[in-house]
């Protein structure tokens, strides 16, 4: 599914070197893990995967089932199947979120040659997997993420993904701000998306979001690159010791 | 006193251009008196205060620049939803046949020639009236012209709740067309009425709305200008608040070589309430866009409340500008004056220029006013654009979204839908 291959990036301003040659590859229906210490590079993979602006990317490359990501403008990515649930979901005042998963879900469908959704078939659906989420009607009604809560907002970004129904689900720290209650709530609804048709990057910090949503693999990531990988247990290892040891024994 | 020689003098030239409409002897004083104070102002210069944003050239031109007629292609009519009076003017001339019989419960509604022609009309106490008090402390020329040489209009007396809104609507045929309207609205104490306006109406347009607000009447206004590229158009409502009265206006504009809109809001009885209101968006990209809004409210009453939300949408080298003004008169304690301008700046070329100004001359109110100019929010266009939306469509939702707290200050919901509905189409059209 996702292959990244030696990707080298800095920043388009500035100087500065942030992943240093990473290579990962995550095959159709399973989920990895890359945690990793701040300033690790672990944001700045899933932005530059998803097309942000202000990354210069200077060596290597990613695909998407043989496409070239990075050839690609942020919304061709979204169509092609990738999806950023973001750290920190942006607030959009005057834009109600309804409407903006209608014209999210209906832009990709025309992008792919696919009939958009018709205003009632939208609704149907958009109610059921809110309900699922503990959407409320009056949250859907709301301007994107204005005035929501950390939690209301993460499990807004998750909505839109049960809409858009990507194949590469990017989720960056999508367990910062989370009380359990809705680290439980947020999880469900990824572990729901779950299919032998769908992939998974999940970066975090904590090993506590992977008791919820189980990875195949676990990469730890520093300086830039992926410097160890292994089972889920490698989780474990870190939440016990910390990083400075996997990172001693390399040194 | 002798008069300038029109060979040599800019404002006689262009009355040499003009005819003076005739009528009964009320209209011809109120036309004549008019037509002193034109004289004694002359036509605005670019040494101005009051045009140091905008070029008056055009308007004080003999003849107005040509305007293609905009082809609206198979687009339903503005307002075409909305239960209403059409009242019909061609290149500035009322055209009977396209309009609905002039009569409705809870108005009384003619042509400004027939109230004119009378010896005696109640429009007498309005026709300039409002336009000659809003010459204090400000010259607007460009209203005392109207008022001399308007020829056609409608002129509306609300004597209750209107039965359904009455929509002037402004055709533009011919491409070369000089329009000069002026409305008389009166609003009796308790009345209430929504007034809508849409169309170019002419290639230049000259238009004045004078509206008095009795006590405890309410004023609904809402327009669209014509989308019509090279139009130019200078309009100008005056309106005067009586006890507990409410003025809520409301403009869209799309296109156009250059606007002039102003608005004179006297707050005379205690406790009104007035509440003006613009979305413009413009793009120089196939001709000059230059849009100024001018607005100027008077508190001269206790406890009222005005708010002004200006927002401009600019692109490919547009203008925009915006000047306005809160006078709180000694006495009119307990104002609350409000003025916001904002611009969303599409590119580096485009430009917004504002001038806000608060004079204060009561010591217990509360006056506030924001202007402030930017580009689009980068972090919420990549937020859409990650989501599928294309680059294009997501600018288009950011810009309604900037403009949606203009359109929410019209109270109507249907009304607003149509207006929120059309400008999502017309950018719509805008990206092919």
């Amino acid at each position: 599914m996702l292959k990244i291959n030696n990707l080298h990036v800095k920043l388009e301003e500035e100087d500065k070197q942030i992943l240093n040659g990473v290579d990962l590859e995550v095959p159709a229906g399973s989920v990895h893990a890359i945690m990793g210490p701040n300033g690790s590079g672990k944001s700045t993979l899933s932005y530059v995967l998803s097309g942000r602006d202000g990354y210069e990317v200077t060596t290597g490359g990613a695909t998407l089932d043989g496409e070239d990501l990075l050839d690609m403008d942020p919304e061709e990515r979204a169509a092609a199947g990738v999806f950023l649930a973001f750290q920190y979901p942006v607030e959009i005042p005057g834009v109600g979120n309804m409407t903006f998963l209608r014209t999210a879900v209906n832009a990709q469908r025309k992008a792919r040659g696919e009939e958009e959704l018709s205003a009632a078939d939208f609704l149907k659906l958009v109610r059921e997997k809110a309900k699922a989420l503990k959407i409320d009607a009056d949250m859907l009604k709301r301007p994107v993420n204005v005035g929501f809560s950390g939690g209301e907002k993460k499990r807004n970004e998750i909505l839109q993904m049960a809409m858009l129904e990507p194949k590469m689900c990017i989720l960056d720290e999508t367990d910062s701000g989370l009380d359990v209650d809705a680290m439980k709530l947020v999880s469900e609804g990824v572990n729901a998306l779950r299919d032998a048709g769908r992939s998974f990057l999940v970066i975090t910090h904590y090993q506590r979001l992977l008791d919820h949503i189980k990875p195949d693999v676990v990469h730890i990531m520093a300086a830039g690159r992926i410097v160890k990988s292994g089972g889920p247990d490698l989780a474990l290892e870190v939440e016990h010791n910390g990083y400075s040891d996997i990172l001693a024994e390399l040194a | 006193m002798a008069r300038a020689n029109p060979a040599t003098d800019p404002l006689e030239a262009r009355l040499g251009g003009l005819i003076f409409p005739a009528g009964g002897a009320w209209a011809q004083e109120a036309r004549k008196s008019a037509l002193a104070r034109l004289r004694a102002q002359g036509l605005p210069g670019r040494r101005d205060e009051y045009w140091r944003f905008t070029r008056p050239d055009s308007l004080n031109a003999l003849e107005p620049d040509a305007a293609q007629v905009f082809d609206t292609g198979d687009e339903p009519p503005v307002f075409g939803e909305i239960d209403r009076l059409k009242v019909v003017f061609v290149d500035g001339v009322f055209a009977p046949d396209e309009s609905d019989p002039l009569a409705l419960a809870g108005i009384e509604i003619e042509r400004l020639g027939d109230a004119t022609a009378r010896d005696i009309h109640w429009a007498q106490g309005l026709y300039g009236v409002l336009e000659d008090r809003g010459q204090t402390p400000v010259a607007r020329p460009f209203a005392a012209l109207n008022t001399a040489f308007a020829g056609d209009g409608a002129v509306i007396r609300v004597t209750g709740k209107a039965a359904k809104p009455v929509n002037l609507i402004y055709r533009h045929e011919s491409e070369i067309s000089d329009a000069i309207l002026h409305h008389v609205v009166k609003l009796e104490p308790g009345a209430d009425i929504t007034l809508l306006e849409n169309g170019p109406a002419a290639a230049r347009f000259n238009k004045v709305l004078e509206v008095e607000v009795g006590d405890g009447a309410a004023f609904h206004h809402i327009r669209t200008q014509g989308r019509d590229h090279e139009r130019q158009a200078v309009t100008h409502v005056f309106a005067r608040l009586g006890a507990e009265a409410v003025f809520k206006s409301f403009t869209l504009t799309v296109n156009g070589r250059l606007t002039r809109n102003e608005c004179v809001v006297e707050m005379a009885g205690d406790d009104a309430v007035a509440h003006i209101a613009g979305a413009a968006m413009g793009d120089a990209e196939r001709c000059d866009f230059h849009h100024d809004d001018t607005v100027f409210v008077t508190h001269d009453a206790q406890r009222c409340e005005s708010r002004q939300v200006f927002k401009k949408v600019l692109r490919n080298g547009a203008v925009g500008t915006f000047q306005g003004k809160i006078l709180v008169k000694a006495g009119a304690q307990k104002t609350d004056g409000y003025q916001k301008s904002q611009s969303l700046l599409l590119d580096g070329d485009s430009t917004f220029l504002a001038k806000p100004e608060l004079e204060i001359y009561a010591d217990d109110v509360a006056c506030s006013h924001g202007s402030t100019s930017g580009a689009i929010d980068e972090e919420a266009l990549f937020y859409l654009r990650s989501r599928g939306v294309p680059q294009a469509l997501a600018t288009d939702l950011l810009v309604l979204a900037f403009l949606a707290d203009t359109i929410g200050e019209i109270e109507d919901a249907d009304i607003g839908a149509d207006i929120t509905g059309r400008l999502d189409a017309w950018l719509q059209r805008r990206r092919g």
